[in-house]
């Protein structure tokens, strides 16, 4: 068996449409670890989503295809699993939550019953059991039993959110993939919700992959984190690396976003420029045409991911001068 | 203090089926000229009806508030339209707050076709193109149409028609949440480049607490239609004296790796309905503190420092040293 529960190589995914091609990640590469939790941070289309939705194979194809590259886990490539395997797999080895509870629950169907639905198709139980198992989960996640029969509009967003995440532990998976767990919801409920996911992710000794435009839930509940910027990961590291000792410029441009609670700084030092259009990438560096220390090779060549300290790595020819 | 907007015991309450719904339910504040306060607090505390009862978007139900000196609780239509040329607003979704039929240069000329500020339209569209400049659009987009634009750029238009009659107070709902963290650092670093040379007054409506620390002068904590605290900016990040306030601020997440963790404090619950609320302290089901008094009477807001407000019975023993 590999170190790795979850490796992506190469992984280039795009949507064709009439005649353009959105290249929403290209060609990118990282590791999960047993019991690691990732994160993934960057901007509105960085290709974030789309990395979770291949490793579960939910790109809509079409419009979506992957062009390239392996996911493999444990070993296994995801790309090569039939239809069956996939069923299979999905709930039960990986699991996913999505960003936003209101619309990923069955409205017309009772919480307790999506819980037990999930506990039926992936182990041989009877009904009466799999309610039991699903009582049990909606417990473990702050809901008293007699919300079993309730349909999801009765619930607040935080409680949604939280059967969500009861539906998608409920199989005990070996990967839980967090798409903006929290985004949607308040921030004494992000609180609640984050603290409830690191306790019951320690419990059931899951890795998860938490994908988050916010550095400070990443902060949170992360071992390591990845930034992607148009794509593909510009910068990877364990938490201190990316968060004390930040390297690449769009890192850094983050950073300097962001209001810090403890400086009185008057001014935040935004990224000039906007996210470049995925259909249409700047030639060489992606992030080039806003990067304050821009070089001429940058705009003709694609930096190599070069490792500046074990485990951290950035995409920037800046960082080769470094070491 | 020079006030350019007084607020006393202000009122908004929804009729529903289920009885009357206490969206803002007697706020009191002050607010000084070419100064920023932040109204800050969750889902449903009623900060955006404050913000849109102010402006006369929605009529209050009861209370006085002043503006300019002057007494707009309840005014007619035609001084109204007057009136609004001094109180603007910026709304928080860029993609529904701006009509996706006109183009950029009709958006931000709009209010001063509405108003009649120019006969000549050379003159208009030299203005609006002033207003692009101002708020960093490209003069090429004047003809482009919203559908056209990013939402950083959305929310600059809608910041240009705002600013088009010269407001002396502009309502700020959220402009910045729906924007990326690279873009909306850029939007706040306009707002208050604007602030400093238009002499702007702003109510910046968030449940940012990192963006309202570092945009206001003032911040006003509201909790289900009441303000529970309220403080200058970094005051009330020093010192926090009521337990939601201490429980809001505690649960923000940090960019940082904590070398020792914060000592968090997790609410219970969830917020409480808004809908004929009883005679008791708003915070009481889900405060840790919670005592007898709590629970039939409700705290006045009462200075407790020099500018620093707040309504809680027990603040005192909940924030004595021992």
């Amino acid at each position: 068996m590999s170190e790795q529960i979850l490796s992506i190589r190469n992984l280039t995914v795009h949507y064709v449409k009439d005649k353009t091609v959105v290249k929403a990640v290209n060609g990118l590469s990282f590791d999960l670890g047993y019991r690691e939790t990732l994160g993934i941070v960057g901007e509105t289309g960085a290709g974030k989503t789309t990395t979770a939705k291949s490793i579960m194979r939910l790109i809509p194809n079409p419009p979506g295809k992957i062009i390239s590259g392996e996911i493999l886990y444990k070993g296994k490539n995801v790309l090569n699993f039939s239809k069956l395997g996939l069923r299979l797999m999905r709930g039960r080895d990986i699991s996913m939550i999505f960003q936003d509870p209101m619309t990923s629950l069955n409205p017309v169907q009772k919480v307790g019953e999506q819980i037990s639905e999930v506990i039926r198709i992936h182990k041989k139980v009877s009904r009466k059991d799999a309610d039991r198992e699903a009582i049990k989960m909606l417990g473990m996640v702050g809901i008293t039993s007699d919300r079993f029969n309730d349909y999801p509009h009765q619930f607040s967003g935080g409680m949604k959110q939280r059967v969500v995440i009861a539906i998608s532990l409920a199989c005990n998976p070996k990967i839980l993939i967090a798409d903006e767990p929290t985004t949607a919801l308040d921030v004494t409920i992000q609180a609640q919700v984050l603290e409830m996911m690191s306790e019951l992710k320690s419990n059931f000794d899951t890795s998860m992959i938490l994908i988050s435009h916010d550095l400070g839930v990443v902060a949170e509940i992360c071992n390591r984190v990845a930034i992607m910027y148009a794509g593909n990961i510009v910068e990877i590291g364990n938490i201190e690396d990316i968060y004390e000792n930040a390297q690449h410029p769009y890192t850094l441009g983050l950073f300097g976003s962001i209001p810090d609670l403890d400086s009185d700084a008057d001014r935040l030092k935004p990224i000039e420029g906007l996210m470049p259009d995925p259909a249409n990438l700047p030639a060489g560096c992606p992030f080039h045409p806003r990067c304050p220390h821009a070089k001429r090779e940058c705009a003709e060549m694609s930096p190599e991911m070069i490792e500046v300290s074990p485990g951290h790595s950035v995409k920037c020819i800046l960082a080769k001068n470094k070491i | 203090m020079d006030t350019l907007l007084e607020v006393k015991d202000l009122k908004k309450y929804f009729k529903t089926p289920n009885g009357f719904l206490h969206a803002v339910d007697g706020v009191s504040f002050g607010l000084a000229r070419g100064t920023t306060l932040g109204v800050v607090g969750e889902s449903g505390c009623g900060k955006s009806t404050l913000g849109r009862v102010i402006l006369h978007l929605l009529e209050p139900t009861a209370g006085m508030m002043a503006f300019n000196g002057k007494d707009i609780s309840d005014i007619g239509k035609n001084e109204l339209k007057t009136i609004r040329q001094d109180m603007q607003m910026i709304f928080q979704d860029p993609y529904s707050s701006i009509n996706p039929r006109m183009t950029i240069g009709e958006i931000v000329g709009e209010p001063l076709i509405i108003y009649n500020k120019f006969q000549n339209p050379a003159d208009l569209n030299k203005r609006v193109n002033k207003l692009m400049e101002t708020v960093g659009i490209a003069q090429r987009l004047v003809n482009a149409y919203p559908h056209e634009l990013d939402g950083g750029r959305r929310q600059r238009v809608g910041i240009a028609r705002a600013l088009a009659l010269n407001p002396k107070f502009i309502v700020c709902d959220e402009p910045v949440s729906s924007l990326d963290v690279s873009i909306r650092a850029q939007i706040l670093n306009l707002m208050q480049d604007l602030q400093a040379e238009l002499g702007l007054t702003y109510l910046f409506i968030t449940h940012d607490l990192s963006v309202v620390r570092h945009i206001s002068d003032e911040i006003a904590v509201m909790y289900l239609g009441k303000i529970v605290e309220k403080a200058e900016s970094k005051e009330l990040f020093r010192k926090q004296y009521h337990p939601y306030t201490k429980a809001l601020l505690s649960a923000i997440p940090r960019p940082k790796v904590m070398k020792n963790k914060i000592k968090r404090v997790i609410l219970k619950g969830e917020i409480s309905s808004p809908i004929n609320p009883e005679e008791k302290c708003r915070f009481f089901p889900r405060c840790i503190y919670a005592k007898e008094k709590c629970g039939i009477s409700q705290p006045e807001l009462r200075e407790v420092e020099r500018n620093h407000f707040v309504a809680c019975h027990y603040y005192e023993e909940i924030n004595s040293p021992s």
